[in-house]
């Protein structure tokens, strides 16, 4: 509680005082809006972790073994990231469903302990140190970033572009049989959430000293799912609050800290089954009701009557 | 080289059952059952804290935590698939609740030490442990230049009789019958008066129970029992098993099991341990791209 006493009362000593934590938040939002990308057209792809890694090693390799300055280094990750995400979309996108969901775990995983463990010049399992990390200034890129990158998807679902996709979600087959170019427009979505993933992970290196390969493993891709689950993928802002409220979480109920997991799962399970759409969704604060309520309130209803 | 493939035939009779159980869900209920792998990895853990904590003999032991995982199979089914169910949810809803109590199961082991709220159940938090040598008589026998230990010998056994008897019960008994009619056709085994509520309830139960023992079988033989087991050992690679299979189908989850095995024992002799850990998914990746009905399913029906 004393959290958002503080949050109101004292914002500058809670900013300074949260700094890691709100920078992980606004990492975090980025990746949400990763995920959200190819939730909006329909797909369930996995692969947000691996991109992460593809932006975070070029950029702190760039910083590393090359004159060039930060900004740059952070582009060419987000953007390497993007040209993989192509080439990894080629064969990929061809899958639905939970097929596609399991071959981009298949190259999450591949990438992490076939290349990134395997390739001298990322440290293999030790990792890289990096030291142009500046936790206090790379906070700014990040905040900065995140309302920029929230209003042009926003932006980006209400062209035409984002209409094909929600077509394309919604009906694939009808999507195809009026004109859309499905194949294309699952690629462009695919691409745009890789070169996201892979800013998120360039910024990231920035507040961390450290780029742990453990980092990018099929754990932190499922976290970035719950966001895009618990917030909800109707519009771009559901992901983003629940990237926002799960991260906070542990922060907000220090008592459960160690058991944030359990907390996690538990919200998981009872948003996927009682409000599908996520806590931003249509449809304001409705639930669906679980059988046994409403058979209880007909009972009750019916013993009124009488 | 010899000694290696025997290797990959027990630790490939280990990803096969527990393959078995994870393809059987996805067969007959069309949904990815992600908290298999926390089945498994308690499967370990009950038998150890019965064994270690509880001063039990290892049999009933283990009897008890297969009975244990066969309970949470049903937990599985009434807390995160039967209610999606029942308002006909994508199977994308199933696949992320079942994450959710994944992470639900691990997270209580994790956080189990001695003086905690699950201290009865295990007190080593995230460490590694092992049954206290000597639970199980171990043997070793040499024959023809190969070293055999007794309990991975008893392992390959137990798998594959069990193996044989689920595809007997699958292919010949009332039940099986039944359990292919829901998997082919939902609707119409209803029509034909089978219980599909009962039958979804019972495929988990035995699918769990299956996981449950080859996670038991793997603390025993390997040595290693800890909250992640299930999650770093087995998950991703029992994926990649029912891949290269061929989805839903058990023969192909048996037969992509060993052949998982032998595919990492030939990397790990060919280019060395760093390179065995990615190569698994590299053949999920590869097999999805190229041939998605598996390596041997040639059942490929419009879910994909």
């Amino acid at each position: 509680m004393d959290f958002f006493i503080q949050l109101f009362t004292d914002p500058v000593g809670f900013y300074n005082q949260h700094e890691l934590l709100i920078a992980q938040i606004g990492i975090n939002a980025i990746l949400a809006i990763s995920i959200f990308v190819t939730f909006y057209s329909g797909q369930l792809t996995l692969a947000n972790a691996g991109f992460m890694a593809i932006g975070a090693y070029t950029t702190v390799i760039m910083s590393l073994y090359l004159p060039t300055p930060l900004p740059l280094n952070i582009l060419v990750g987000a953007l390497l990231a993007g040209a993989i995400g192509f080439l990894v979309g080629l064969p990929v996108l061809r899958l639905r469903g939970v097929f596609l969901a399991i071959a981009t775990i298949g190259f999450v995983e591949a990438l992490r302990l076939g290349v990134i463990l395997n390739v001298p010049i990322t440290g293999e399992g030790q990792g890289l140190k990096n030291p142009s990390a500046d936790p206090l200034g790379g906070i700014v890129p990040i905040l900065i970033s995140v309302p920029i990158m929230t209003y042009l998807v926003w932006r980006l679902t209400h062209t035409r572009l984002g209409q094909a996709w929600a077509a394309i979600r919604e009906d694939e087959l009808a999507a195809s049989s009026n004109g859309i170019n499905v194949p294309v427009y699952k690629m462009v979505a695919f691409i745009i959430s890789a070169v996201v993933a892979g800013y998120a992970g360039a910024l990231e290196t920035h507040i961390n000293f450290f780029v742990d390969p453990t980092e990018y493993s099929v754990t932190r891709t499922i976290q970035i799912l719950t966001f895009a689950v618990v917030g909800g993928t109707t519009n771009v802002i559901g992901p983003i609050v629940g990237a926002v409220f799960l991260t906070a979480l542990p922060e907000i109920v220090r008592q459960f800290a160690a058991y944030r997991d359990v907390v996690n799962g538990v919200i998981l399970i009872l948003v996927i089954i009682f409000r599908p759409q996520g806590i931003v969704g249509r449809g304001g604060l409705a639930i669906i009701a679980p059988r046994w309520w409403t058979h209880w309130r007909t009972r009750e209803r019916a013993a009124a009557a009488h | 080289m010899t000694q290696q493939v025997l290797n990959a035939i027990f630790i490939g009779s280990i990803y096969a059952l527990f393959a078995v159980g994870y393809t059987l869900v996805f067969g007959v209920l069309d949904v990815l059952n992600l908290a298999h792998s926390a089945v498994f990895m308690l499967g370990a853990v009950v038998t150890y804290s019965l064994v270690a904590l509880h001063g039990m003999p290892f049999l009933p032991a283990a009897i008890i935590a297969i009975l244990v995982c066969g309970l949470l199979g049903l937990l599985i089914e009434f807390v995160a698939l039967r209610p999606l169910r029942r308002r006909n949810a994508p199977p994308i809803s199933a696949l992320i609740s079942t994450i959710g109590l994944a992470l639900i199961f691990v997270a209580i082991v994790e956080q189990a030490t001695s003086g905690s709220l699950f201290s009865w159940l295990w007190q080593d938090g995230a460490n590694s442990v092992r049954f206290p040598t000597g639970t199980v008589p171990n043997p070793t026998y040499h024959v023809a230049g190969l070293t055999i230990e007794g309990t991975k010998l008893g392992i390959l056994i137990i798998s594959v009789v069990l193996m044989l008897v689920l595809g007997y019960v699958i292919r010949f008994t009332q039940v099986g019958r039944a359990l292919r009619a829901v998997a082919e056709n939902r609707r119409a085994a209803t029509l034909l008066g089978i219980n599909v509520d009962r039958i979804f309830a019972s495929t988990l139960f035995v699918s769990s129970a299956l996981g449950g023992l080859a996670g038991l079988l793997f603390g025993l033989a390997l040595s290693d029992i800890s909250p992640y087991i299930g999650r770093d050992q087995v998950e991703l690679k029992g994926l990649a098993v029912i891949v290269l299979g061929g989805m839903g189908s058990i023969p192909g989850a048996v037969l992509g099991g060993y052949l998982l095995g032998l595919i990492e024992v030939f990397a790990f002799v060919r280019f060395g341990s760093n390179i065995e850990a990615g190569v698994a998914f590299a053949a999920l990746f590869l097999v999805l791209v190229l041939r998605p009905q598996g390596l041997f399913g040639a059942r490929l029906r419009e879910r994909l």
